[in-house]
């Protein structure tokens, strides 16, 4: 198993703002749960969809660092 | 390490049938085979299959619904089929001896067996007898010293996402689907008058939208495709350090992020579909 210490910079730097835009959105959405206990079942598909969106651009730089 | 691009079993012709390929006959035999068998004995009391079947099918109705509205009838099937079809491949690269029966390639010893002869005969004569005995044992054990690259195993049967020509596919189906539903929706005239209007903000905010369907299909394949390939890769290396009780934590992980991946793709689907569908008088801000 080598390390390349290309493939480590893309992923570090490109996992920086995904993990924050997560965290933001997770939290927004506990705020909301949490103000609003009953439409929790709204609130939770549609911060699910958000995440995944998010993660993507971390799973593209994830991708380039298996091939670059 | 799991390989970038599926391994080719063997070739038929013009068709390459790949270990992806095997494991997509069998999804779709699992699938095929379950409708069948509920589908001849559907009871008015249903059984535990039934039941669990019934129950899915009516909370991603109720889904579908409440976010497509009138549409929904001609949005579910495609929501349906496109989480079930991902969940099952997801998860079933997760049960034991899925991916790790399999042959090693023994190209790599036919080709390479004949460039040590000059080197071995020049360097040393007590192996030029045995080689012209034992063909097969001879070589391999002295080239396996020489040669530096790794040999993987060639499995026979490998995770059907984990193939970025079997997303991609999948993603593509998901946008021609999406554009003909719309187009049987709207009629070719309110279809074509969201790309391109006389309006030049609408002009040119019909230009982004088209670029956007393309970016929504490469988004598509590569969120599953990445998800997927990078779980299959943590657990192939940890598996290589410490098979026995280390992977257990990544598995459960790989559980959770089939199901989520599945959940989303089918969910970006519907949520596509329902918005193409809709005109844009109708489309409240």
């Amino acid at each position: 198993m080598e390390f390349s210490i290309t493939g480590g910079l893309i992923v570090a730097l490109g996992g920086i703002f995904p993990a924050i835009a997560i965290g933001l959105i997770g939290s927004r959405a506990m705020e909301a749960i949490g103000r609003n206990p009953e439409a929790a079942g709204r609130i939770l598909p549609a911060m699910l969809l958000g995440m995944a969106f998010a993660e993507a651009i971390a799973i593209y730089s994830l991708i380039l660092a298996f091939t670059g | 390490m799991a390989s970038l691009a599926p391994d080719v079993l063997i070739q038929l012709g013009p068709v390459p049938i790949t270990n992806t390929l095997v494991n997509t006959v069998f999804i779709d035999a699992l699938i095929l085979i379950g409708v069948f068998f509920l589908a001849r004995n559907i009871k008015k009391v249903p059984g535990t299959f039934q039941n669990i079947v019934e129950m899915v099918v009516d909370i991603f109705y109720n889904l579908t619904s409440s976010i497509a509205g009138k549409n929904a009838e001609k949005i579910f099937p495609y929501f349906l089929t496109f989480f079930l079809f991902i969940l099952l491949s997801n998860w079933s690269a997760l049960l034991p001896g899925a991916e790790s029966i399999g042959f090693y390639p023994k190209e790599t010893h036919v080709e390479e067996s004949h460039e040590p002869t000059e080197k071995e005969i020049v360097t040393s004569n007590d192996h030029a007898t045995p080689k012209d005995t034992h063909e097969e044992v001879a070589p391999s054990t002295t080239e396996k010293s020489h040669e530096k690259e790794e040999k993987h195993l060639i499995s026979l049967n490998r995770n059907l996402t984990s193939d970025i020509n079997a997303t991609l596919a999948l993603a593509i189906i998901s946008l021609v689907a999406t554009h003909m539903l719309s187009i049987k929706a709207l009629g070719i005239k309110e279809y074509l008058g969201k790309f391109f209007s006389l309006n030049p903000i609408l002009l040119f905010v019909g230009i982004l939208e088209l670029v956007s369907e393309f970016t929504k299909m490469i988004s598509l394949s590569f969120r599953l495709f990445g998800n997927i390939y990078a779980g299959e890769v943590v657990i192939a290396t940890i598996s290589s350090l410490f098979a026995f009780l280390a992977p257990i934590p990544f598995m459960s992980l790989e559980i959770l992020v089939g199901l989520v991946q599945a959940l989303v793709f089918a969910m970006l689907t519907m949520v596509f579909m329902s918005v193409m569908m809709t005109s844009h008088h109708e489309q409240s801000h």
